[in-house]
């Protein structure tokens, strides 16, 4: 069963691929959808099964690389964690197919689409099911591939190919750091297999070994590299610059991959790795620093974002965050409750958003909208729900994962516990502000779109409507239903052996014992937030723009996203071509040729014409000396030196 | 083993197809429509005989397989043929491009069509020859001798400025071989012998090592190409049609990375641990210098020649640890590379053929008139740059990982390769392929026909199929590599050891 889950994608992206140009279009939705709601269905068989007091299932598929002391298969493992995953995936990627069949209507290539959509699916349950860290690259990489793909899908964009190369060239800048993670495992454990690494951890705990010339801490140093591959695809401060740009690609790809399931990869890798961050109260506090700082972060930038898309997107961005604060103080458990419950809200605001730009010929510009509530009445109830859901509303699935989050921070009773646990409350307040900012300015208010728009604004059909109805049944429910699993009572037996904690981890205990004020500490802030949004955007709507006119600086700071793309691009970018450029022509050309070949044969002439230009001749051999002694005096530092 | 000498006859039967071809008479269509036909059916056979090579093959042997010997100029050197693990597969991978570089030639080459032929013909004996050799006086032979076919098709077949890339190409292969040569006759002053297998016992003395080492390092250096010694590549793949190029980036490249494991490694273990740091960082400069340059490249050819640098600074890297990941890893990377570069300068020529310009500018927008082929570019794309599930993928992985074990900094430096490669490879994919069509030029342009589809779709399905299962490859390296590491670590420690004895006294 378990094979057929992660397969299906696989053969419904073949199929779709290669073959739809004789399957037809309407066939190869049909076969792509189907074949993903099939092993939706299947997963939550499997959730129950396994979640409910089953047990950790392996299987081996094919062997894949072996040399020497290395063995690594393709293999599935499936426990209560992937279990969670492979519900959350495939249950969103069969909504998003069903959605894309009526969103993609007009697109000449949907045949490709559906293939790219189902081998995003394949990738990602691959990363799920992995039963050693390189399946897991394998899949890591894969859903970087189709995530390339699907935002640079409509390649006769300049912007949206732009966004794909960044979104891959970002994502390997995380993989370098996760690549030498599991180098670094492989050198101290002899394996990368999870389980025995896993089992050896422990012994490894304390001891130092040489990294870099340096001597650090084993498990601290393999789990921040590790950590660095979740920062680059989890989107976290730093290398978070390529989520904004990915909505560039179609909406039902930024609800599936840049919301629901890729971006949380991350979060799942450090709740996999649980046994060795487990070991590392360094490596947690940096995983609970980053992740508090980018849940902070992106908020303030959400807050005064105009296009539709890139609230939500700097919304998921500091979502992630909240994920990883929960993680790095040790409820595992609860990051992945609000991966769980955050799959459902934050697909369902993306789909929604894209039912409203749908309707709005592709307009994505909020200051555009406004009005749309009497044409978009079942959107409009949809989305209520998404961002109740999202603002931590009571009884909504919002409301205890994230909840459950920030009183974990306040239950670590550390300092940087303190310091994620005021981040996030205001984190919140902000969360709540743009969140219905959002739908003030799309919904309500005077229409700002052209007549000629405002004509043509549609209700979506129901093929899109229905996956957006399942979704808001999600986030409305999952929380009520599941909180006792993954954070409550049954915690303890429903994640097993999946999630293995240390013995004086109780954080999931000690929630239920902070104050009272810090549990009423979110609600106020999602209220506050709703109220001064309402005051902004329903009562008074030329304050905002007062504001901003008032405080030019802070508003410039926080539209332009606190200057990281222009900072980086000054940084990296620019000069790696500059530097290219400059060893092209000087370093291989004027220097490397200037004294081999080509300056043998000038020589030649230069004397037979008695011309020898001095100058010239010594500045290249200078530089060509200058060149050789630094490669001998590094070799020399690094191997005798050290 | 067999009766038959099989190695002989693979090395040998493309030359016998270059002699029938040479007897062809005439220059009107028939005769070099005949030319072609002869030419890729000698491929195509010599291909099917060479599997029987690895059907034969032993894989839990580390000893020379199919030996051959035959007494030869007098008795001291000798006609000795044979493969082991290390060997085996880059004569298949010779074989197998063949067939591929003659097709590719089908119409693109138009003058001196039979010239043409006898020249691959003749180099793909040399090369299959330099890859059996067991005698240091043949190898010697074919390795050099196989400067001559390319230094001709560069320079009779190629591009605008093919004389100074061909002799840029020659100055600098020549260079090297000269210091080869006068380690080659120290050698055989040393240990009165040219017989391979004979010298790999053979324990030189610690001084006659270094400069030995340092003298094979000159060529095989060259050959690979290494930094600072690289800058030959580039011109030359930028001038050679698009079979030499293929060729060249495929299998020439890797003869530096076999001689490395077949004479610097085993015969001189003292140099090569005392050198290794060297390599390193050689290697490491290579991978980030290379990559860069790459960026920054306005030609399609140049920029995957860059690439290729940098590829194979994977390789001498990999091989240099020392470790059985590193070693095998390497010679996974060079098989992997063989067919991934080759089929990359296939897809350039594919739009050489078509446009006549290599100029990255001219292109833009391909997807839409050529879907096939932006696919097939897409994945050679994605094997260039390592995705796992391609066989560029398990080499770099092994390499790093052999890498990590010996020297952290060397594996952290030679990583960012990965970042690196994704930047130039999606780079150039998005200016070529993605994008409006908007150039006039390009707006008839057509999609790969069934002979060009002939020639990648074998290409498309081994690059898939060895990244998801390259067993098949990696276990005829096993045995052979493990016993060049033992006998390494072995010579290593019984020189520790007598340091130590001696500092004793």
């Amino acid at each position: 069963m378990y094979t057929t889950i992660v397969f299906l994608p696989l053969l419904g992206a073949i199929l779709a691929g290669f073959f739809g140009r004789f399957l037809g279009v309407k066939a190869s939705e049909v076969i792509t959808s189907g074949f993903v709601l099939l092993g939706a269905l299947l997963s939550w068989i499997a959730f129950f099964q396994i979640g409910v007091g089953g047990e950790t299932a392996h299987v081996t598929v094919l062997p894949w690389i072996k040399s020497g002391g290395l063995s690594v298969d393709w293999a599935l493992r499936i426990d209560t964690l992937t279990a969670v995953m492979m519900v959350v995936v495939n249950t969103v990627s069969g909504l998003v197919h069903v959605y894309s069949i009526g969103y993609m209507h007009h697109d000449p290539h949907r045949t490709r689409f559906f293939s790219y959509l189902s081998l995003f699916t394949f990738a990602m349950l691959m990363l799920v099911t992995s039963d050693n860290f390189l399946q897991m690259f394998f899949g890591w990489e894969g859903v970087g591939l189709a995530s390339y793909l699907l935002i640079g899908f409509w390649y006769q964009k300049p912007s949206a190919n732009a966004a794909a190369i960044k979104a891959f060239v970002v994502n390997r800048v995380g993989d370098f750091g996760f690549a030498l993670g599991i180098f670094g495992v492989y050198a101290v454990f002899g394996s990368i297999d999870y389980d025995t690494v896993f089992a050896a951890a422990a012994e490894k705990a304390g001891q130092e070994f040489s990294f870099l010339g340096m001597q650090l801490d084993i498990v601290t140093t393999l789990c921040v590299l590790l950590f660095m591959g979740a920062m680059g695809k989890s989107a976290q401060f730093l290398l978070h610059t390529w989520l904004p740009d990915a909505m560039e690609g179609p909406t039902p790809v930024s609800a599936l991959i840049h919301a629901a399931t890729m971006v949380t990869a991350g979060v799942f890798l450090v709740a996999r790795c649980a046994p060795m961050f487990e070991l590392s109260v360094d490596a947690r506090f940096f995983v609970v620093l980053v992740g508090a700082t980018t849940a902070f972060f992106a908020a303030t930038v959400g807050l005064v974002q105009n296009d539709i898309k890139r609230v939500v997107a700097y919304s998921t961005c500091s979502q992630l965050g909240y994920m990883f604060v929960a993680a790095g103080v040790g409820a595992y458990g609860a990051a992945i409750f609000h991966l769980f419950t955050h799959a459902f809200f934050k697909a369902l605001l993306f789909l929604g958003s894209g039912s409203v730009i749908h309707a709005m010929s592709d307009e994505q510009d909020m200051r555009h909208m406004g009005g749309l509530f009497p044409h978009l009445k079942k959107t409009w109830v949809l989305m209520l729900v998404g961002t109740l859901a999202l603002t931590g509303f009571p009884l909504t699935a919002g409301y205890f994962s994230k909840d459950a989050i920030i009183e974990s921070a306040y239950a670590a009773h550390s300092n940087i516990g303190m310091y994620a646990f005021v981040l996030t409350v205001i984190a919140a307040a902000l969360t709540s502000f743009y969140s219905w900012r959002l739908m003030f300015m799309t919904f309500h208010g005077k229409p700002r779109a052209s007549d000629e728009v405002m004509s043509h604004v549609h209700e979506s059909p129901w093929v899109m409507l229905a996956p957006l109805v399942v979704l808001a049944l999600g986030a409305l429910g999952a929380g009520f239903l599941f909180s006792g699993y993954f954070i409550g009572e049954h915690n303890h037996a429903f994640w097993a052996e999946a999630i293995r904690l240390a013995k004086d981890n109780t954080i999931l205990e000690d929630i239920h014992h902070v104050p009272s004020w810090v549990k009423a500490a979110p609600f106020v802030m999602m209220v506050g937030g709703l109220a001064v949004a309402s005051l902004f955007y329903l009562a008074k709507p030329d304050l905002p723009v007062r504001l901003a006119t008032r405080m030019p600086r802070l508003y410039k700071f926080l539209l332009n996203k606190w200057y990281f793309d222009e900072l980086f691009d000054w940084m990296f970018v620019r000069p790696a071509f500059r530097i290219g450029r400059t060893l092209w022509k000087t370093g291989d050309g004027a220097v490397i040729d200037g004294l081999g070949p080509d300056g043998v044969a000038a020589r030649v002439l230069a004397f037979t014409g008695r011309a020898v230009r001095m100058q010239s001749g010594f500045v290249y051999h200078y530089a060509f000396a200058m060149l050789i002694g630094v490669a001998f005096l590094i070799t020399y530092v690094l191997f005798n030196g050290i | 083993m067999n009766s038959w000498p099989i190695l002989s006859v693979v090395t040998f039967l493309p030359l016998l197809g270059a002699l029938f071809i040479f007897t062809i008479r005439g220059e009107d269509e028939t005769a070099l429509r005949n030319a072609r036909y002869v030419a890729l059916w000698t491929t195509l056979i010599t291909f099917v005989l060479s599997l029987f090579i690895w059907g034969g093959f032993d894989n839990s042997s580390s000893e020379f397989q199919f030996v051959e010997k035959g007494e030869w100029l007098g008795g001291n050197i000798n006609y000795h043929m044979g493969v082991d693990g290390i060997s085996m597969l880059f004569v298949i991978l010779t074989t197998f491009l063949m067939p591929a570089a003659i097709l590719a030639s089908w119409k693109s080459v138009k003058v001196r069509v039979k010239d043409y032929m006898i020249a691959f013909l003749v180099l793909e004996t040399l090369m299959i020859g330099v890859f059996c050799a067991l005698d240091l006086v043949l190898f010697y032979l074919f390795f050099e001798g196989g400067l001559i076919p390319m230094f001709l098709i560069i320079g009779v077949w190629g591009g605008a400025r093919r004389v100074y890339a061909a002799f840029k190409f020659f100055l600098y292969t020549l260079l090297g071989s000269v210091l080869m040569l006068i380690a080659l006759m120290a050698m055989y002053w040393g240990a009165g012998t040219t017989d391979i297998p004979t010298l790999m016992a053979h324990q030189f003395p610690a001084q006659l090592q270094t400069w030995a080492w340092l003298a094979f390092f000159a060529s095989f250096a060259v050959k690979m190409p290494m930094w600072p010694v690289h800058t030959w590549l580039p011109d030359a793949h930028v001038e050679a049609p698009t079979a030499g190029s293929v060729i060249l980036a495929a299998i020439l490249l890797k003869m530096g990375g076999y001689g490395f494991l077949r004479f610097s490694v085993p015969m001189f273990p003292l140099a090569t641990d005392l050198f290794a740091p060297l390599i390193f960082v050689l290697s490491v400069v290579a991978i980030i210098y290379t990559s860069l340059v790459a960026l920054a490249q306005e030609d399609i050819k140049k920029l995957i020649a860059y690439s290729s640098v940098a590829h194979m600074g994977f390789v001498t890297m990999g091989i240099f640890t020392m470790t059985i990941q590193g070693v095998q890893g390497g010679i996974f990377q060079m098989l992997s590379h063989g067919l991934v570069s080759g089929a990359l300068f296939l897809c350039v020529g594919i739009i050489y053929d078509r446009m006549h310009t290599r100029e990255i500018a001219a292109y833009g927008g391909l997807v839409h008139r050529m879907p096939i082929y932006a696919f097939v570019f897409m994945l050679f794309t994605m094997a260039n740059v390592g995705l796992p599930g391609t066989s560029g993928f398990v080499g770099e992985f092994l390499t790093l990982l052999g890498a990590f074990r010996v020297n952290t900094w060397v594996a952290f430096f030679a990583t960012t390769g990965v970042v690196l490669s994704a930047a130039y490879a999606l780079w150039l994919y998005r200016r070529v392929i993605f994008g409006k069509l908007e150039k006039e030029s390009l707006m008839s342009i057509k999609d790969m026909n069934a002979r060009e589809i002939a020639i990648m779709a074998p290409l498309v399905v081994l690059t898939v199929l060895f990244g998801i299962w390259p067993a098949p490859l990696i276990d005829v390296t096993t045995a052979s590599v493990e016993k060049l590491i033992s006998n390494y670590q072995a010579a290593i420690s019984a020189a520790s050891s007598a340091a130590q004895h001696a500092a004793l006294y």
